[in-house]
C-alpha cells in the first residue's frame, strides 16, 4: 500500500469529488429543499400540504359521544314502580323488581351491566350519603347469577378522592365481593357526549370508558335532602357520570338535572330507601341526620319514582322540586305515581 | 483443556460471590425498598407497611430531632440500628444501603468513564471534603437552637422529596399521556390505567417542584465534575457517620509488605479514602472496591491484627474550621428567624398545616422536609411550601393550598406517615372532635371566608352555593340567607347568600376547592383561627349550635 504523503508536500494528491456523487448531492439537497417548500407552502386542500392559514386547522377536533337509549319495555301486567318494603334487604329488593316484571326481564344473558350508585363523598355507609354497599352487593349477586350478566362495572366520578370514596364509603369492598368491577374516574376517562335537546349540557364531558359496549344500566340511588334542590334520589345520581366544570351547575341546578335525564335513559332506577339522608343534605356528616327508611324502589320510570320518593321517604308532602316538573316537560316520565306503585306483600 | 479451565475458573463460586457482587445486590434491595416505599404511601396501597421507616432509621434524623425538641419520637429509636452497624463495619451504610448514594454511584458507573490513570486521580482525597463536616456542624447547632434544617441536605429526605414530588408525577404523567395517545388510536387501555400505576390521582401537581427537581439533578449532574461529589463533598448524614466510623471494629487494612505501591486500589474507591497510603476511615465506605482491585491481595477488610500507622481515623478538620462552623451555625438562626415571616404577628394567612400539626415555631423544629406527608396526601391538597409561604426556614414543608384540593375528613393519612411528629399522629375521632375528644373540639386548619364582591349570590344575582353543598360538617359551617328576587332580566329568582359559622368551620376548604371562580375564589380559607396555636386563634369562644 502507497504511503499516502502530508497535505504539505508538493506531491500530494488529490482526490476530487466525482461527476456521479456531485449530482446526487445536488439532487438530495434539491429534493429535500422542493419537498419542504411542498409541504409548508402548498394550498391546505393539496394532498400532505401542511399548511394551516387560519391557524385553526391545528385546533383538535372533537367528535362528540353519543349515548344509547338504555331502556327495556316493561311486561304488560307489571307496573311502573316496584316497592319492598318487607323481610331483610335481600328480599325487598326482590319484591320491588318482581311488581315490575322481575329482573331477568331486563337484564338477558351476556349482558354487560353497568350500576351507577352513589359514591360522592368520602363517607361511611351509616351517615346516608352514598348508596347502601349491602345492596349492591346484593344487586350484583343477582345479575351475575340470576340473570348471567356476562359482567358488571360499577362507576362513578365522586367529589372527594375517588379511591378513598369508593374504600371508605364500603363500595368497594361490597362490589368486588360480589364479582364486579370497578372503575374509578381517571384523567383519561372522560371524552365530549352530545346531548340532543339538552338545555345547559348538549356538550359535556362525560365519563365514558366504563360504558363501552355496556347493554344495560342501573341507577342506584340513595334518598338524601338537598339545600338547593330540594332532593337527590335518582335523577340527580347521574350528575355523578360527568366531568369539566361541574360546579358551574348550582346556577341553574333545575334544568341540569332535568337535562341528566335527557342525557341518560336508564334500563332501571333502583331508590335506595334503607338510609334516608333527611337533613344537612346532600353531605350528611352525622348519624343522627339519617333515619331509616325500609323501602327498596325499583322503576322504569325515572321522574315517578323520585316523586314517590320524596314523598314518602324524605316526607316533604307534594311541593315537588321544580326539576321534577322540568322533567316531566321534556318527556322523560311523569311525576303522577298513583296506580303505578305495586307493592308485593305477604 | 486450558480454555475450559479458564472458563470453569471464571463461573467458580469464589468470583460470582465476590463481595463487591454481594454489596450490589443489598444497594439493589434497599433501592427497591425505597420505590417500594414512595409507591405504597399511597391511599388504596398502605396496606399497614411501614412506609415512612426508611426515613426513620436514618440516624442524622434521630440525633437532630432529639436536639430540636429533646425527645425521640416513635419509630425513630430506629436510627440507632445504623449507629450500630457504623460501630461495627465503618461508613457501610453510604455504600450498602444509602439509595441516593446509590443513584451516585450508578450515574457514576454508567457515565463516568474514563482511563484508569484518569479515575485513580480522580478518587484521590481532596481537601475541599471536609466540608460535609462543617455542613452537619451548622445543621446540628440550628437544630439546637430550635431550626430544623437537615431536611434540606440529608440524603434520605432530600431523595424522597424529590422522588415525591418530581419523580412520581413525571412517570404519572407519562403513563396518562401514553395511555391517551392509545385511547386515541381506540386501543383498550384499561392496563394502562394511571390510578392502578402511577401512585398519584388523575394528574397531580406539586408547587414549585421545578426547584425540587433542579436541586437534585444538580447533584447528580456532579458527578460528572467529581465522582460521588454529593456523598465526598455535601452529605451531612455521611460526615455524622465518617465521626463515627473512626471507632468501627472492622475497617480496611493495608499490608505494607505486600503492596507495591501500584494505585490501582484508587481506580474504584468510591469515597477518595487513600487505600494506597495511611488509610482514612471516615472517608471510607466500605465498599470494598479496593480489595478486588489489589493485584497483590494487600487489602483487608479485617477486625484483627490492623495496621496502626498506616490509618488516619478522624475527620480532617482542623479546629479552626470547627470554631468557624460553630460561630456559623450559631450567626445563621437568628439570619433565617429574624426573616420575620413565621412569626405570630406577621405569618402569611396562606401558611395552612395539615391536621394534626403542633404549634408552628415546635412545628418547624420537627419537620425535616422529606414530603412524605405531601406524597400521602389523596386529594393533593399538601403542597411544598415557596418562600412566599414559609420563609427560608420553611422551605418545601407541607402547606395546604386549597385551589388544587381540600382536606377530606375523615383522613389522617399524612399525620399516620409522618416520621418526626411535626404532624402528630392523631385519629379521626380526635381529628373531628368526637368521643373523648368532643370537650376539645374538632381541629381547625383555618377558616373560611367570602369575598362578597365575587361571589355569584352576593354580587351578581346569580343562583349557586355548591360550597354550602359541599361543606362536610353537621351541622353546616356555610348557612345562606334565601331571598327572592327580581333580577335586571325581570326574572324572579331565589338567591342563597352564603355566610360562615366560624364556630363550625373547620377550614377543611372544600369550599374554596369546589367555588367556580376559579382564578380567585370567592370563598376561600386563611390559616387564621387554626386549632394548634393559641396565638393564632379568632373566636373568643365557640358557641353552641342545635
Amino acid at each position: 500500500m502507497k504511503k499516502s504523503k502530508s497535505i504539505q508536500h508538493p506531491e500530494y494528491e488529490k482526490t476530487p469529488m466525482s461527476r456521479r456523487v456531485f449530482i446526487r448531492r445536488i439532487a438530495t439537497a434539491g429534493g429535500l429543499g422542493g419537498a419542504a417548500t411542498y409541504v409548508a407552502t402548498a394550498p391546505e386542500d393539496w394532498p400532505l400540504s401542511m399548511k394551516d392559514r387560519t391557524g385553526l386547522r391545528s385546533v383538535p377536533l372533537v367528535t362528540p359521544l353519543r349515548l344509547r337509549d338504555y331502556r327495556v319495555e316493561r311486561p304488560s301486567q307489571a307496573v311502573d314502580i316496584g316497592l319492598g318494603r318487607q323481610g331483610d334487604t335481600a328480599e325487598k329488593l326482590r319484591r320491588a323488581l318482581d311488581a315490575i316484571g322481575g329482573l331477568t326481564h331486563y337484564i338477558k344473558p351476556d349482558d354487560i351491566v353497568l350500576v351507577k350508585p352513589n359514591v360522592a363523598f368520602d363517607r361511611s355507609p351509616n351517615l346516608g350519603a352514598t348508596s347502601n354497599p349491602e345492596l349492591l352487593e346484593i344487586l350484583i349477586r343477582m345479575l351475575l347469577v340470576d340473570c348471567r350478566a356476562q359482567e358488571v362495572r360499577v362507576a362513578d366520578n365522586p367529589i372527594e378522592s375517588p379511591a378513598d370514596c369508593f374504600a371508605k364509603s364500603g363500595i368497594r369492598y361490597a362490589s368486588e365481593k360480589a364479582g364486579g368491577r370497578i372503575y374509578l374516574p381517571d384523567s383519561n376517562a372522560f371524552k365530549m357526549l352530545q346531548t340532543p335537546g339538552a338545555e345547559l349540557i348538549g356538550q359535556w364531558w362525560f365519563f365514558h370508558r366504563p360504558f363501552t359496549n355496556v347493554d344495560k344500566v342501573i341507577g342506584l340511588a340513595p334518598v338524601k335532602d338537598h339545600n338547593l334542590c330540594g332532593a337527590s334520589i335518582g335523577m340527580k345520581n347521574w350528575y355523578g357520570l360527568l366531568g369539566g366544570t361541574r360546579n358551574q351547575f348550582h346556577q341553574d341546578i333545575h334544568a341540569i338535572v332535568s337535562d341528566l335525564t335527557l342525557m341518560m335513559k336508564p334500563t332501571l332506577t333502583i331508590v335506595d330507601g334503607t338510609h334516608v339522608l333527611m337533613q344537612n343534605g346532600p353531605t350528611g356528616g352525622d348519624p343522627s341526620n339519617v333515619k331509616a327508611g325500609n323501602a327498596v324502589l325499583a322503576s322504569v320510570d325515572p321522574v315517578a319514582v323520585d316523586a314517590w320518593a320524596y314523598e314518602h321517604l324524605l316526607e316533604r308532602g307534594r311541593d315537588y322540586p321544580e326539576y321534577m316538573f322540568k322533567a316531566e316537560a321534556k318527556g322523560s316520565g311523569s311525576i303522577n305515581w298513583e296506580g303505578r306503585v305495586r307493592e308485593i306483600t305477604g | 483443556m486450558k480454555r475450559i479451565d479458564q472458563l470453569i475458573s471464571s463461573l467458580s463460586v469464589r468470583r460470582i460471590l465476590r463481595i463487591t457482587n454481594v454489596r450490589i445486590l443489598a444497594q439493589l434491595f434497599f433501592f427497591s425498598i425505597f420505590l417500594f416505599s414512595v409507591w405504597a404511601t399511597w391511599t388504596s396501597r398502605l396496606g399497614g407497611y411501614p412506609v415512612s421507616r426508611i426515613l426513620e432509621i436514618d440516624p442524622l434524623v434521630m440525633i437532630s430531632t432529639m436536639l430540636s425538641t429533646g425527645y425521640v419520637y416513635r419509630y425513630l429509636g430506629w436510627g440507632l440500628l445504623i449507629l450500630g452497624v457504623t460501630l461495627l463495619f465503618g461508613r457501610v451504610f453510604c455504600n450498602w444501603v444509602c439509595p441516593y448514594g446509590s443513584l451516585h454511584q450508578f450515574v457514576g458507573w454508567l457515565f463516568n468513564i474514563g482511563r484508569a490513570r484518569d479515575r485513580i486521580d480522580e478518587n484521590r482525597y481532596r481537601s475541599i471534603y471536609f466540608l460535609k463536616y462543617a455542613i452537619l456542624v451548622v445543621l446540628l447547632i440550628l437544630a439546637f437552637m430550635g431550626a430544623l434544617q437537615i431536611g434540606l441536605l440529608d440524603p434520605i429526605c432530600l431523595m424522597y422529596r424529590s422522588f415525591a414530588t418530581v419523580v412520581a408525577p413525571a412517570t404519572d404523567m407519562v403513563i396518562d399521556t401514553v395511555s391517551l395517545k392509545a385511547n386515541n388510536l381506540e386501543l383498550d387501555t384499561l392496563w394502562l390505567d394511571s390510578l392502578k400505576f402511577g401512585p398519584g390521582t388523575a394528574r397531580r401537581v406539586f408547587v414549585g417542584s421545578f426547584w425540587i427537581g433542579l436541586f437534585i439533578f444538580g447533584l447528580v449532574s456532579a458527578n460528572l465534575l467529581i465522582p460521588r461529589f454529593f456523598c465526598r463533598v455535601l452529605c451531612p448524614l455521611g460526615a455524622l457517620l465518617g465521626v463515627i466510623s473512626r471507632f468501627s471494629l472492622f475497617r480496611i487494612n493495608r499490608d505494607v509488605h505486600k503492596c507495591t505501591d501500584c494505585n490501582l486500589c484508587l481506580t474504584r474507591c468510591e469515597g477518595a479514602a487513600d487505600p494506597q497510603g495511611a488509610v482514612r476511615l471516615s472517608e471510607c465506605f466500605s465498599c470494598m472496591n479496593c480489595i478486588d482491585d489489589c493485584p497483590e491481595d494487600a487489602l483487608s477488610f479485617s477486625l484483627v491484627r490492623l495496621d496502626t500507622k498506616q490509618v488516619i481515623p478522624a475527620p480532617s478538620m482542623s479546629r479552626r474550621k470547627l470554631m468557624f462552623a460553630s460561630v456559623l451555625g450559631l450567626a445563621t438562626y437568628p439570619f433565617i428567624k429574624n426573616h420575620g415571616v413565621n412569626t405570630d404577628e406577621n405569618f402569611s394567612g396562606a401558611l395552612i398545616r395539615p391536621p394534626g400539626s403542633v404549634e408552628e415555631s415546635e412545628f418547624l423544629s420537627k419537620c425535616i422536609k422529606c414530603d412524605q406527608c405531601i406524597n400521602a396526601c389523596p386529594t393533593n391538597v399538601l403542597q411544598p411550601a415557596t418562600l412566599q409561604e414559609a420563609g427560608i426556614e420553611g422551605l418545601w414543608t407541607p402547606v395546604m393550598n386549597f385551589n388544587i384540593g381540600h382536606c377530606q375528613l375523615k383522613c389522617t393519612l399524612c399525620s399516620e406517615v409522618c416520621p418526626t411528629g411535626a404532624i402528630r399522629k392523631i385519629t379521626v375521632e380526635e381529628k373531628l372532635g368526637k368521643g373523648s375528644f368532643e370537650e376539645q373540639g374538632p381541629i381547625r386548619l383555618g377558616t373560611a371566608f367570602y369575598d362578597t364582591g365575587r361571589c355569584l349570590p352576593h354580587a351578581m344575582e346569580i343562583p349557586c352555593v355548591v360550597c354550602e353543598e359541599v361543606c362536610p360538617v353537621s351541622p353546616k359551617a356555610i348557612q345562606t340567607k334565601d331571598v327572592e328576587i327580581k333580577n335586571v332580566f325581570e326574572e324572579i329568582v331565589v338567591l342563597n347568600k352564603p355566610f360562615i359559622v366560624p364556630d363550625l368551620c373547620i377550614g377543611c376548604g372544600i369550599c374554596q376547592t369546589e367555588c367556580p371562580v376559579k382564578d380567585e375564589r370567592a370563598v376561600y380559607v386563611t390559616a387564621i383561627g387554626e386549632s394548634r396555636s393559641r396565638e393564632r386563634r379568632l373566636l373568643l369562644r365557640t358557641r353552641e349550635v342545635g
